[in-house]
């Protein structure tokens, strides 16, 4: 096999081993007998904690081991002989296997001659075929099976039942092992016996499990550190050393001056706690060892483990250099493409370039200017040079003094940092990074003021808003990695999901409300308005106008949009206006609902969010399909553009107002809901006599709530109905919600007609006092306002009981997301633990680092979703269409959609919000940032 | 009568192949026995397949034949391992 560039060797595998005590001594470069550790001169004390034998941490100071200066030296472990065996922590699962499977007497696996031999061969066949996994099943079978054994086949013995209390603690029958006691039967295992249980003895005896010297780390593993006051301050590790020597000490003295068994026992354990909190400051069982301030010590497992710890904060991530952070804001003039990026972040942030015979005049020029160089007129900034990089590696800092000197010596080989111009690529990125449109290239629009800005169709996969939002750049540093973020990474190449197949670029808010109002029904212009629209995405030439009346020439925005569309587009579908259900032919027309296409121009139907909003877009679905990204973006730049260029015009605007219902309406509603309440309270009674009838496989009680529901539920949407029927089109919070834009007609009958009821888990309300929810009702009341229906509307305002129920109903929104966001995280990271590594191979097969297959064929079909129609690789009846010239009816299109439509909305989007939740109240606000 | 697992409508056709089929198959992958996909030995379903074949030795292959949403028919293998 051909190895990869530049790399020598290649590791196979890693094996793990225990530490013998020999070995210890001997990688030690002393033996620390002293908890002291430097002496009045501040000089280390020799055999102490930080004897120079075990490293330098002062600069000037040799180590006494390899003579190096600080940074020279790697440092040297020491060692502290232990007075007496400690049991060491990590390994008290494997040290309670070993002894319940292994006889008390002989030592020897409790297994017969045979069924070792079975458990070996079956190890043996497990090697053959690969998988550390499956051997360490064999292996765990292997103990399981001996720990059963009552008597060992070998000597005969009578086996005891070894249990551990936890941490450190095993006992025999309820009598306690000694770590000494313990040692010595580990120490009778024979070597083969060992091999069955999964251990290689050559490099691993168990015995070695039980501590009879420590390690000591070197001084630059646990450096101290000066304090302003002059006063030393140590690592956590050498506070906790310093115990385990000054309890070291005492045991040694007690012991050997023959104190009585109880003491040495007591200094004895003291010295298990010092060492197992040593390892692991939070092993459960005992209390965490304490600084003076009453912190608890960070020790070695604290370094490793969890979020901060070595592996996720040092090793699988680390901080970077050419990058920025800062809040986030919308710039509609921005291509999709772009990102703007502040004039003080463009000045740090470097492009290294080689020079080269081409360009070493113009990169001379650069460096010459220094790093803040003065724009010439017209412009208001050009970009400097920070570093230059010698051919010897050597790194010059430019600075206004040095600029035309550093200049002169710029030659070829050299590399010189410079400062970000306009069309820089680099990677723009908003966390949480949920999925690969996270993390996207963007180029580079240098500009004034602090925020980084976007357009507003690339918010939907960042999930990004400008309530304050913070986000990432990264500026690429080579070649290769500018040129793959070019071609894979460009926001252009994300418009469509990998998730659905469907657009999650596209226009949202008010992008949707101006292509409304731009294209409703006969929406039409004037010369001067069409000239202001048209401005917006470069057209110079305006068309004639489509209608001419009174004298005055009028252009229809449907004209308007079909300038942006591509020439041969043929598309029929229908708006996110059109009523749900409604399907005649006649109603679609009448509301302008039904968009139809032909070669480019839209002769009706309204462009809305099922036109070019993100994730519905139907247009931007087939451009981005059909004629490929760069059209797409062109089409995504273009249509919100004009969009704003007709809100513009039109003017937008809305207020509580737009829920004014006339007081005739406001009457109507009322009598409903009175008569909704007085419908429960008659089912109330009704229940309480006895006359409910029972639903089937539901009980008394559940019957009633159920039906109560079914009142109050329809009761809300009477109300809506009867609000919504003089909330016509001309209203802009209605525009809003049928447009899609934002909001729904849920959200406006709740503020016109009434909120409805308040439900937890799906029940109305009924928790709070004793057998009612607040004690302005009557013990026991069943009644429609007594468990939490809400008869106001957010205009009207709430009363007090209301209110408190909204707030009740609101809490389970808040909880539950809390709840689901913080664990969809987790397994989140888990699954992307577990896939990390997978990829699709040249031959279509998935496979992990370990080159095996997991899947036969990609998604088993082999198709990647981005670039497939509604899951297939074609889309038979549109390439019918198109050969033959053939159209389908509209109803046979709309039935097609209808089938395969992806239905996704934001929510979808969004994991935080669930269906159940949906059907009790449509998007609520929320709490913000 | 001992239930069967293959015949319940949830659990794919199981095939044992034979030698030089399975011989056929990793050539055709260009692959090693062990970077296929494992199936133990006491999986219900190679008990199942054992009353039909008689003892099914560590190292066989099997084919599994499912029904996919995505793809119609997928074809998919394992090796059987110990345990
Ligand atoms: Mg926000
Ligand atoms: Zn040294
Ligand atoms: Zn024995």
């Amino acid at each position: 096999m051909m190895a990869a560039r530049g790399v020598t060797k290649r590791i196979r595998a890693i094996r793990f081993a225990l530490l013998s005590p020999d070995e210890i001594r001997r990688m030690s470069a002393t033996k620390i007998i002293t908890a002291d550790t430097y002496d009045d001169d501040g000089f280390p004390i020799d055999m102490g904690l930080m004897d120079s034998h075990l490293g330098v941490i002062e600069p000037g100071l040799r180590c006494k081991t390899c003579g190096g200066k600080v940074d020279d030296c790697p440092g040297h472990f020491g060692h502290i002989d232990l007075a007496m065996p400690v049991i060491h922590v990590g390994y008290v699962k494997e040290l309670k296997k070993l002894l319940q499977a292994t006889c008390r007497r002989c030592g020897r696996l409790l297994l017969t001659k045979q069924q070792a031999e079975e458990f070996r061969d079956e190890m043996e066949q497990m090697e053959e075929l690969g998988g550390e996994q499956d051997i360490q099943f064999v292996t765990k079978e292997t103990a399981r099976e001996a720990t059963k054994r009552q008597r060992c086949p070998h000597c005969g013995e009578e086996q005891q039942k070894v249990t551990l209390d936890k941490p450190t603690t095993f006992r025999e029958s309820g009598h306690k092992l000694t770590p000494k006691e313990v040692r010595e039967r580990l120490e009778r295992i024979p070597n083969e016996d060992l091999r069955v249980l999964g251990i290689n003895p050559d490099v691993a005896r168990p015995e070695w499990m039980i501590l009879t010297a420590l390690l000591v780390p070197p001084v630059t593993v646990r450096p101290s550190i000066t304090l302003e006051s002059g006063d030393r301050s140590e690592d956590d590790l050498t506070h906790k050393l310093v115990d385990v020597l000054r309890i070291n000490q005492r045991l040694r003295e007690n012991r050997d001056a023959g104190a009585p068994q109880l003491i040495v026992e007591d200094l004895w354990e003291l010295l298990q706690y010092h060492v197992t909190t040593y390892f692991d400051n939070q092993t459960s069982g005992i209390p965490p060892a304490r600084h003076r301030s009453g912190r608890p010590l960070k020790t070695l497992v604290q370094r490793l483990k969890g979020k901060e710890g070595r592996f996720r904060s040092n090793l699988s991530g680390k901080r970077v250099n050419f990058s920025a952070r800062t809040v986030i804001s919308p710039d509609p003039v921005l291509s999709i493409n772009e990102v703007g990026v502040p004039v003080e972040a463009a000045r740090e942030l470097t492009v290294p370039i080689h020079v080269q015979s081409y360009n070493l005049d113009i990169v001379k020029e650069w460096v010459k200017r220094g790093t803040i160089p003065a724009a010439p007129v017209g412009e208001f900034y050009i970009p400097g040079v920070n570093y230059v990089i010698r051919s010897d590696g050597r790194r010059i800092r430019v600075t206004d003094k040095n600029a035309e000197a550093v200049a002169e010596t710029v030659e070829i080989g050299y590399i010189v940092e410079r400062q970000l111009v306009d069309g820089d690529i680099v990677l723009f990125n908003r966390q949480p990074s949920l999925h690969r449109m996270s993390m996207m290239a963007h180029e580079v629009r240098v500009m004034p003021h602090k925020t980084f800005r976007f357009n507003l169709a690339v918010c939907p996969p960042y999930n990004a808003d400008f309530d304050g939002d913070e986000m990432n750049l990264h500026v690429l540093q080579s070649e290769e990695a500018r040129a793959e973020a070019r071609v894979l990474m460009r926001v252009q190449e994300h418009i469509l999901s990998p998730r659905f197949g469907g657009p999650v670029i596209g226009g949202i808010h008010d992008h949707i409300t101006g292509a409304f109002l731009l294209t409703y029904k006969d929406a039409k212009f004037t010369k001067e308005e069409t000239a202001f629209i048209l401005s917006k995405i470069g057209v110079r030439d305006l068309p004639g106008p489509a209608v001419k009346k009174g004298g005055q020439e009028y252009w229809t925005g449907k004209q308007l949009f079909s300038m942006i569309l591509p020439k041969d587009l043929s598309l029929t579908f229908k708006s996110s206006i059109a009523p749900k259900g409604l399907t005649s032919l006649r109603e679609l027309k009448d509301e302008d609902a039904l968009v139809v296409i032909k070669n480019g121009d839209v002769s009706s139907g309204t462009i809305d969010e099922n036109a070019v909003g993100a994730f519905k877009g139907k247009i931007l679905d087939k451009i981005a399909r059909d004629y490929g990204p760069d059209a797409a973006r062109e089409f995504i730049d273009k249509a919100t553009k004009l969009a704003i260029g007709a809100i513009m015009v039109r003017g937008f605007t809305t207020g509580i107002d737009d829920e004014d219902i006339p007081e005739e309406a406001k009457k109507q509603i009322a009598e409903v809901l009175r008569k909704a309440v007085a419908d429960v309270e008659a089912l109330v009674e009704r229940y309480k006599r006895g006359e409910l009838e029972q639903m089937p496989g539901r009980s008394l009680e559940e019957t009633l709530e159920v039906e109560a529901m079914k009142t109050l539920g329809r009761a809300r949407d009477q109300a809506g109905q009867i609000a919504s029927k003089h909330l016509g089109m001309e209203n802009s919070a209605v525009i809003m919600a049928r447009s899609g834009a934002r909001g729904s007609m849920l959200n406006l009958s709740q503020m016109a007609g009434s909120i409805g009821q308040q439900a937890v888990r799906g029940e109305r309300l009924s928790r709070g006092y004793w057998n009612r929810t607040l004690p302005h009702f009557r013990k026991g009341d069943l009644g429609a306002e007594a468990k939490g229906f809400v008869r106001s509307s957010y205009k009207s305002g709430l009363y007090p009981t209301e209110y408190f129920f909204h707030a009740m109903g609101g809490r389970e929104g808040l909880v539950d997301t809390a709840v689901r966001t913080s664990r969809s995280g987790y397994m989140q990271r888990r699954l992307i633990n577990a896939l990390e590594d997978l990829k699709v191979k040249e031959d279509g097969t998935v496979r992990n680092t370990g080159d095996t297959i997991i899947q036969f064929r990609f998604g088993e079909d082999g198709v990647d979703p981005s670039r497939s129609i509604q899951g297939k690789p074609v889309d038979v009846d549109d390439i019918l269409q198109e050969v033959l010239g053939e159209e389908p009816s509209w109803q046979e299109r709309l039935r097609e959609q209808e089938m395969a439509s992806y239905g996704l909305t934001e929510k979808d989007m969004n994991p935080e919000v669930s269906d159940e939740e949906v059907e009790v109240e449509e998007e609520e606000p929320g709490t913000e940032e | 009568m001992k239930f069967n697992v293959l015949q319940h409508r949830l659990v794919p056709e199981h095939r044992l192949l034979a030698d030089d089929e399975a011989e056929r198959v990793l050539k055709a992958l260009r692959i090693t026995k062990d970077q296929l996909p494992k199936i133990k030995k006491a999986d219900p379903v190679i008990q199942v397949l054992e009353r039909v074949h008689g003892p099914i030795a560590e190292g066989r292959i099997i084919k599994v034949t499912r029904i996919s949403e995505t793809a119609g028919i997928s074809e998919a293998y394992r090796l059987v391992i110990g345990r």
